[in-house]
């Protein structure tokens, strides 16, 4: 043994107290898409400073990650810190005494009251996940494609509807890409994503909670309607079109318009061969206020039941400094940090899509805190409106009235 | 000669394995189901006994009974496919095969069954692809003969989704029947054939008149088998659909339904004790189906011994 090593065992020995030595921390997440980020550049920055305290990243596939998540804790083989889905999905984990109290951990004060409002407790009092990042819904478009058309970037919906005719007019590309085979996409980078505008961003999400405003009213119908018009814009068979073949159609430059998240940039970067522009969902008219969904979506906590409870503070102690921060705001472009630390991005796409959070309203997605506790629930409900009313199988107004029927059956503000 | 008989004690020696591995795999876990299925949270972390609450939910509560009898159709149309093309195929295939005069018998015989031994995520990822209609084969190879007209993006309408399913599910499965029809086949002894075409019974008549009423306790046999695959089936909807079985549900059948009770989707959490209820609702609905059949049916089929 070389005495550099032995001096390096002895100090990390020393510095992080006998408890920790040769400690192995198992992380759950669905992010598999990220296994190369973590294994090549997280982990082994986390490693270099803490040699004692060994990382393994072990993902499950996105959709199945909360069941297979729940079954494992609940057989108590779950590994030690667990990436956090926000709202209810974690908090019913913590009220199961599933995760741990955070509340106390230093790396909190790096966050603001709303990075962690995701991961609290309804009074606030108890947080327990520390914030990872957001991620910002837009539209990508192949700037190629739009300057071969002349078409300007679209600021309304008007010029929205008329950037779309001219492209299905010329036929050279789909106006836009998505299916609704998977449904999800047809919720979340469709609803979500354009219903803020209308519905005012906080105004009417926090009205919804309160029993203020319905879902039949204009503010969450009309969103409904704006897909119902989407339909003769997407391609060819869009009702069996997955999740993947949109993302393919785009990137491999068949499709001029994708409805995206800001998590689509790194894959998209990688194979895309053309250039790529964003912008936020058109407002109604030239010069109204924009709302842009800033939702706050990736989280870790620590098992409770863990047997390495110090290892993996020290770990999440890191996931909530400057320097995980612009680790993975750098490796992820599109995961936009939550620390109160501003963090330089590089990737010009990235900053498109942070660069809105000047300009317009940041709001969370609606159906995400408190309205989808109950049975049928809300979230998965407006999955199977959102498909319905793009292929045009249920009416805007009906969708809405169902929605409302459903969330008012068991949600008392609603009734 | 010893008065008393001996034990045997061989017999319970070689049950035993047997007998303990589908106890502790299969019997516990049933019972366990249906025990959980009577009872619920008690809202402290903890549960207890509700009686018949749970089932009373799941046919009284609009919300959940409307999913219910949505899912129960929907696998009855999944099993009335099934009947109706997989089981026919199957023994026309076997009866094809069987003919002595058909050349390369065992290599049609092998092709056949080969989807079978296939997994269900191979099956529903290679029958997305053919049928997308962005890559898929399927949109070309209806161009080559004229008739594009006809192409739709199947698994994405309500109207068809299910039914394209179902085919697929047929596709994969055929090889099953195929092998048992053909094996009751090739046991039809020589001399009840010969005796046949002694008195003039040649070819179609042949089948329809001498072999089919021998193999009919095989087909009942498949009957049920396919009774309890189609009742239990999920995999293929799941791989194929997602849990939340597209569109609007139109190809929800009680096992997915029972998947997302039992652990949840997305933002759903999972509800063990709904999810055992809808368990014991399913494995009702097939012990009604294999009573059915074996009191009803199977006691009444007449059997010929050779």
């Amino acid at each position: 043994m070389s005495n550099t090593f032995r001096m390096a065992l002895l100090t990390s020995t020393l510095l992080a107290g006998p408890a920790l030595a040769e400690t192995t921390l198992t992380i759950e997440s669905w992010r598999n898409d990220d296994l190369t980020i973590w294994q090549d550049t997280l982990i082994p920055a986390f490693e270099a400073k803490h040699p004692d305290i060994k990382v393994v990243f072990a993902p499950s596939a996105p959709a199945e990650y909360n069941a297979v998540l729940n079954s494992k804790l609940a057989a108590g083989s779950a590994g030690d810190l667990i990436t956090c889905r926000p709202f209810d999905a974690s908090l019913e984990l913590y009220n199961q005494g599933n995760l741990a109290d955070l509340t106390d951990l230093g790396a909190m004060a790096n966050f603001s009251p709303v990075a962690k409002s995701a991961w609290q407790t309804d009074d606030g009092a108890a947080t327990f996940c520390v914030p990872m990042a957001s991620v910002i819904h837009g539209f990508i478009y192949n700037a190629d494609a739009f300057a071969e058309l002349g078409i300007e970037v679209p600021q309304t919906r008007d010029q929205f509807f008329a950037a779309l005719d001219k492209i299905k007019e010329d036929g050279t590309y789909i106006p836009m890409a998505m299916g609704t085979n998977d449904q999800w996409e047809a919720a979340t980078m469709a609803y979500q994503n354009i219903g803020p505008n209308y519905w005012k961003g906080e105004e009417g999400r926090l009205a919804l909670i309160k029993g203020e405003q319905k879902l039949t009213d204009a503010g969450w119908v009309e969103p409904f309607a704006e897909l119902a018009r989407w339909k003769d814009y997407l391609g060819d068979g869009f009702e069996a079109q997955t999740y993947p073949d949109s993302q393919n159609l785009f990137t491999l430059g068949r499709a001029a318009i994708y409805p995206a998240g800001s998590w689509e940039i790194s894959g998209f970067n990688t194979q895309a061969g053309f250039k790529m522009g964003a912008f936020a969902p058109p407002v109604g008219a030239e010069g109204d206020t924009c709302y842009i969904s800033d939702h706050t979506d990736i989280a870790m906590g620590l098992n409770a039941k863990s047997p390495n409870l110090e290892a993996g503070k020290v770990f999440l102690d890191w996931v909530g400094s400057a320097e995980f921060a612009t680790l993975y705001a750098n490796a992820l472009p599109g995961f936009f940090s939550l620390n109160s630390t501003p963090v330089a991005m590089e990737d010009p796409l990235a900053q498109e899509f942070v660069s809105w959070r000047e300009k317009c309203q940041p709001t969370i997605r609606s159906t995400y805190q408190i309205l989808s506790r109950g049975t049928p629930n809300l979230e998965n409900e407006t999955w199977n409106a959102s498909a319905n009313v793009i292929r045009g199988s249920e009416t805007p107004e009906d969708a809405g009235k169902r929605l409302q029927e459903g969330l008012a059956s068991w949600y008392e503000p609603q009734k | 000669m010893a008065a008393r008989r001996q034990v045997r004690w061989h017999i319970a020696v070689f049950l035993a394995p047997a007998v303990a591995i589908y106890t502790a795999l299969m019997i516990i876990p049933l019972f366990g189901t249906l025990v959980q299925s009577l009872m619920n949270s008690d809202g402290q972390g903890g549960h207890m006994f509700v009686g018949l609450r749970n089932f009373s939910t799941l046919f009284g509560d609009a919300l959940w009974s409307k999913q219910f009898w949505n899912a129960l159709g929907n696998n009855a149309w999944f099993f009335v496919v099934h009947m109706l093309v997989q089981n026919p195929i199957g023994v026309a295939l076997a009866a094809i095969l069987s003919t002595p005069k058909l050349r390369m018998a065992a290599f049609y015989r092998t092709a056949i069954f080969i989807p079978t031994i296939l997994s269900f995520v191979i099956v529903g990822f290679v029958w997305k692809l053919i049928l997308s209609p962005i890559w898929g084969i399927a949109p070309g190879m209806l161009d080559m003969v004229g008739l594009k007209s006809l192409f739709t993006p199947w698994l994405g309408k309500e109207a068809y989704a299910l039914t394209t399913l179902a085919l697929i599910s047929v596709w994969q499965f055929v090889g099953i029947p195929m092998m048992l029809i053909y094996a009751a086949l090739l046991s039809i002894p020589d001399e009840v054939i010969e005796a046949a075409e002694m008195d003039g019974i040649t070819g179609m008549s042949q089948f329809w008149k001498i072999k089919l009423p021998l193999i009919l306790p095989s087909i009942g046999i498949i009957s049920i088998l396919t009774f309890v695959g189609n009742f239990n089936a999920f995999d293929l909807i799941y791989v194929a659909q997602g849990a939340l079985a597209g569109p609007d549900f139109s190809t929800d059948i009680l096992g997915t339904f029972l998947y997302r009770t039992f652990f949840g989707f997305q933002l759903q959490l999972g509800d063990p004790y709904m999810g055992s209820a809808i368990a014991g609702a399913m494995f009702g609905i097939i012990l009604v189906g294999v009573c059915i059949y074996l009191f009803g049916i199977q006691t009444r089929l007449r059997r010929y011994q050779f």
